[in-house]
């Protein structure tokens, strides 16, 4: 057996009286992806919040690279090479997409106190974030403002800044919302390659997607994980038919 | 890009000339009036690295403006007066060198800026406007008693401070250390806006939570743009009071935050010469309308209305189209 790169041990977090996450667990083991679904409202994001850094949970804990990071931020757990991205979008707008990147670059090695030479001239910094760009087909793209792009290249730029994180792991949530058949696939493919850099933890909705790529899916209703097994596990458990898949009738 | 900079050019130059024109038609009025210019066209050079890069919208920099100017103010008194500041740990004497009196400035504002801005990086929006207005108005009243330093009256300095090699009384002399102090905090401010650093703030400005997903934390970020922000403005104030031979309590008020800002809303929030434009259009309404009115600040009112309602780029943004520099 391979040590998970990410452990999530009996995680719990409230808003008021609701439990968005009740005693999750849940791993991440090395080449995997390990697709979580749910129904909306179900908690998913939550997790990945408090996964990434964002939200601290009520109890439990999450272990990277076998560190527990429970209590660390973002920006540090990011720096460990955990690269997520949003469920709605999030690039920095009035910057270009040679510029978002060269920022995930600079931020992978923390090293943002320099206060006199232009960053966009050290070279070092855009060839590897131009080669970032190329890699999820935004080549050519380099001097278009974020804001001016189209949805399916905003995603692309955001999975570009997380590989400019030397990831260990990726966090991604709903890649393929509001995609059309067509940009999905494209992201299907993408996330195919990307499982070769780092194990992805994977938000999705879109069923085709996650019986495609998924090495194992985890279920959460109600903030609580229902299942986890194989895709085939998954699709004939009665209990997944009856919570999630069922009531989608995608199956 | 290459017409905000040909503006920029002519700023420079035109900030240059009319003093330089004045010098030789032997209007040392106007003389003054430029360097004025040329001060708080750096006070407001310092808040547009918080506002215009980092998008913090600080009403407190009068803080910073105030503690550079008593900087000058107590230590010259002393040394005027031939009396120590200290006795204890050790004796610290006063001085009439700018030179001192500057770094003296920029350390006293930049420490003030750390605390300052280490409280209330904490909150945000309109909180954050709150806590820094709070701030400048607590060091207004404590100026205004604390009668060791004048108090409410202020504290005339009856010499300008000396800089090696030039007879600052001497007000192109004078007006030359302003304005090439002024020309170092633009260059630092444009290659610091294309800096790592520079980057991570106005990434941070836009969308903080992107900034901490890859790796930075807003936090510090912001706090290492208040702190070279509050010291820029508190160089001004330093010189502000060398200026005008006299610090007051005025120098800490809400109005001076406001000015400040005006500068910088008029000029161009973000444009590396919004606040020489700002600064430039503020003296000269200022000397006009308030030589033929008296409500002239109503009518710099009405005019700051149309700047936010009507051209959001200020003066640059509108002479040179909306596009911000991206290189
Ligand atoms: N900051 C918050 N404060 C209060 N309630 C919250 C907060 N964040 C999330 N919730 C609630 O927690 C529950 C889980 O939300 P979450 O966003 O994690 O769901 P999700 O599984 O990602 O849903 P979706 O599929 O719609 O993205 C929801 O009921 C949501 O309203
Ligand atoms: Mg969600």
């Amino acid at each position: 057996m391979t040590d998970p790169v990410l452990s999530v041990r009996n995680i719990s977090k409230s808003f008021g009286a609701l439990k968005a996450s009740d005693e999750v667990s849940i791993g991440l083991l090395p080449g995997e992806i390990h697709a979580l679904i749910g129904p909306n409202g179900a908690g998913k994001s939550t997790l990945i919040s408090q996964i990434a850094g964002g939200l601290r949970p009520d109890s439990g804990t999450v272990e990277f690279l076998g560190q527990d990071v429970t209590t660390l931020g973002t920006a540090a757990r990011a720096r460990m090479g955990l690269a997520r991205s949003f469920q709605v979008s999030s690039v920095v707008p009035d910057f270009t997409v040679l510029q978002n990147v060269v920022l995930a670059v600079q931020g992978a090695t923390g090293h943002w106190m320099g206060f006199l030479r232009p960053v966009m001239k050290a070279t070092g910094l855009t060839e590897a974030a131009i080669n970032f760009i190329d890699q999820v087909g935004l080549t050519g793209r380099y001097t278009i403002h974020a804001a001016d792009l189209a949805h399916g290249e905003r995603r692309k730029l955001e999975i570009a800044m997380a590989l400019a994180l030397s990831p260990k792991a990726f966090l991604l949530d709903e890649p393929m919302a509001g995609l059309g058949v067509e940009g999905t696939g494209e992201m299907t493919k993408l996330l195919d390659q990307l499982r070769h850099k780092a194990p992805i933890l994977l938000v999705e909705h879109d069923m085709d997607a996650v019986f495609k790529l998924a090495d194992r899916i985890s279920v959460l209703v109600y903030g609580r994980v229902i299942a986890t097994g194989s895709v085939d596990e998954i699709r004939t458990n009665s209990e997944v038919q009856r919570a999630y898949l069922g009531e989608e009738a995608v199956l | 890009m290459l017409r905000e900079r040909i503006l920029n050019f002519v700023f420079a130059f035109g900030l240059l000339a009319v003093p330089l024109i004045a010098y030789v038609s032997d209007a040392p009025f106007v003389i003054t009036l430029a360097t004025k210019v040329a001060i708080l066209a750096l006070a407001g050079v310092g808040l547009n690295i918080a506002l215009g890069l980092g998008g913090l919208i600080s009403l407190g920099h009068a803080a910073f403006f105030g503690i550079g100017g008593y900087a000058m103010g107590i230590l010259a008194s002393h040394a005027q007066s031939y009396t120590l500041l200290t006795t204890w740990p050790f004796e610290i004497a006063g001085t009439k060198s700018m030179l001192i009196i500057w770094v003296v400035a920029l350390a006293s504002s930049g420490l003030a800026a750390l605390i300052i801005g280490a409280l209330s990086l904490r909150t945000s929006g309109a909180y954050f406007i709150m806590i820094t207005l709070a701030f400048g108005q607590m060091l207004f009243f404590f100026a205004i008693s604390w009668p060791a330093y004048g108090g409410e009256d202020g504290l005339p300095i009856y010499l300008r401070n000396g800089f090696p090699g030039l007879n600052t009384l001497d007000p192109i002399q004078f007006f030359t250390i302003t304005y090439v102090i002024l020309g170092l905090a633009l260059f630092l401010s444009s290659r610091l806006s294309k800096s790592r650093f520079g980057l991570a703030l106005q990434a941070t400005r836009q969308n903080p939570e992107r900034v901490e997903a890859v790796g930075m934390r807003p936090f510090n970020i912001r706090l290492t743009a208040f702190l070279i922000s509050g010291m820029i403005t508190g160089l001004a104030g330093a010189l502000f009071a060398d200026l005008n031979r006299f610090v007051s309590p005025s120098m800490f008020s809400w109005q001076t935050s406001g000015e400040i800002m005006v500068f910088v809303i008029l000029g161009g929030v973000g444009r590396l010469y919004g606040p020489v434009a700002g600064a430039a259009l503020f003296i000269l309404l200022e000397h006009w309308l308030g030589g033929i009115n008296d409500y002239w600040q109503f009518l710099l009112g009405l005019i700051l209305l149309g700047v936010v309602l009507f051209a959001r780029g200020g003066l640059i943004g509108t002479l040179v189209g909306r596009e911000v520099a991206h290189d």
